[in-house]
């Protein structure tokens, strides 16, 4: 039982080891602190932090990758800036604390995609923004980052970051595939990838009536519903049952 | 009195801060759980969003737009949002001590609910007047809440039901709000303002 409340909450005590004894850099506690919030105690469907950008920017994949790269960047850095002040910032303030250093790594990304992928960060628009709020960067300081060393913190924040990335991606994927037949679209490396071709678009499954495959998949049409911010309530709702399909400990008891 | 009024409508029920933009979604999920602590979160959440909107219009307009300091505004709209949660944390933890442990973790992460910041975000890129982002800023606390009462109410029916194990507690509650959210759909487009004979003509 123990074990099962640690992986819910995602606390994990920092182990009292003599002064002397030398910690690995890189060792198995290091690797669980990126793997684990990948699946087992993914921040979107186990912890429910973060799920506001989840659902806004997930409807095309594009937005979504540059979404996640962001938020690794952000509960990276914050991470480590928040567990290096940790024994100086004082209780009672520190929210403000946090609040400021997000703030300012936020800002930073904002002026730097507004420089380099203008297109993406019109897309992107409040939500960008919306990162200072976004509840895993937040959360990952209070649980982890408050109580551990800056090393740890940071790898934390990269594996928090990840499995929200992770997420977004994947219902980025659903959603822009069924609902628009393409994948990665405004992205230099966009694919075209079931549709009725025609003079301008070419899809890798051509459905219109007159080519070879269009006489099997001719009744294809994009899912409308999939483009709708709603949309992304379902995919993730799958996620949830999926995965907690196979790992029963995490089903909820009340 | 009209404009007011239509701003209002609107941000409650036209454009809902949950069902129609997503925003604040954490604690929605999270604290909906029962009806009590809903009803406590979401009047919280009216009062916050009800504060911070005039007091981030003032600072916007007056301080950062006339000094060319837009950059700051996440930082300064940050702290404005911090410090009232923290004044509605020492009011809460005084005068109702239930309401505030019932609360917990969620009544400081109401600074990190992201219709507080986003509501404040929203009323930048609209160009909102100091009477139209008080309107908005109430309007949509006012629509948060009735949402979050929603999904509360409907929660705790839902218990009853006869719900596959996997899809307990959160997965039905996705659900839920995309439902929920399909269903505020309908309302699009609709000009209060236009039905009431406030205006004559359509806004976009």
């Amino acid at each position: 039982m123990a074990e099962s409340t640690e992986i819910r909450t995602g606390v994990v005590a920092e182990p009292k080891k003599p002064e002397s004894e030398k910690e690995p850099i890189f060792g198995k506690k290091e690797k669980i602190l990126i793997t684990d919030p990948l699946l087992d105690n993914n921040p979107i469907t186990i912890q429910v932090l973060g799920v506001c950008s989840a659902l806004a920017v997930t409807s095309l994949v594009y937005p979504s990758l540059v979404m996640a790269v962001a938020v690794v960047f952000v509960t990276a850095f914050s991470s480590l800036f928040t567990s290096l002040m940790r024994n100086i910032i004082p209780k009672p303030v520190r929210l403000i604390v946090q609040l400021v250093i997000i703030a300012t790594l936020v800002t930073l990304v904002n002026e730097a995609l507004k420089v380099l992928a203008f297109p993406v960060y019109k897309q992107l628009s409040v939500y960008i923004g919306l990162i200072i709020t976004n509840c895993i960067v937040m959360g990952r300081l209070e649980a982890f980052a408050m109580a551990n060393k800056p090393w740890r913190s940071f790898l934390d924040g990269v594996g928090n970051g990840l499995g929200y990335g992770l997420i977004l991606v994947a219902v980025g994927v659903v959603r822009e595939l069924f609902g628009k037949g393409s994948l990665f679209a405004g992205s230099p490396i966009a694919m075209n990838i079931i549709g009725p071709s025609n003079d301008t678009t070419q899809y890798w499954i051509n459905t219109a009536a007159d080519s070879g495959v269009g006489t099997w998949f001719g009744w294809y049409a994009n899912n409308n519903l999939m483009v709708l911010p709603a949309a992304a309530m379902f995919v993730i709702a799958v996620f949830i049952w999926i995965q907690r399909s196979y790992n029963t400990k995490l089903v909820d008891a009340s | 009195m009209g404009e007011f009024l239509n701003i209002f409508i609107k941000s409650a029920f036209i454009e809902n801060m949950v069902l129609a933009y997503f925003l604040g979604m954490c604690s929605f999920l999270a604290v909906s759980k029962t009806l009590s602590t809903a009803t406590g979160l979401g009047l919280a959440v009216i009062f916050v969003l009800g504060i911070t909107m005039p007091i981030n219009w003032v600072i916007n307009e007056l301080v950062l737009i006339p000094a060319e300091l837009e950059f700051l505004r996440f930082i300064l709209f940050i702290a404005v949002i911090a410090s009232t949660v923290q004044l509605v944390e020492m009011l809460v933890e005084k005068f109702s001590p239930g309401l505030y442990a019932a609360l917990g973790i969620f009544l400081p992460l109401i600074t990190v609910n992201c219709a507080i910041l986003g509501g404040s975000l929203f009323m930048v890129s609209r160009e909102y007047n100091l009477t139209e982002s008080i309107a908005f800023g109430l309007g949509g606390g006012f629509g948060w809440f009735l949402a979050i009462i929603a999904l509360a109410a409907i929660r705790e029916r839902i218990r009853y039901s006869n719900v596959p194990p996997a899809m307990r507690g959160l997965g039905m509650a996705f659900l839920i709000t995309g439902l929920m959210g399909i269903a505020f759909l309908s309302l699009t487009g609709i000009d209060p303002a236009v039905f009431a004979g406030w205006s004559e003509t359509v806004a976009e």
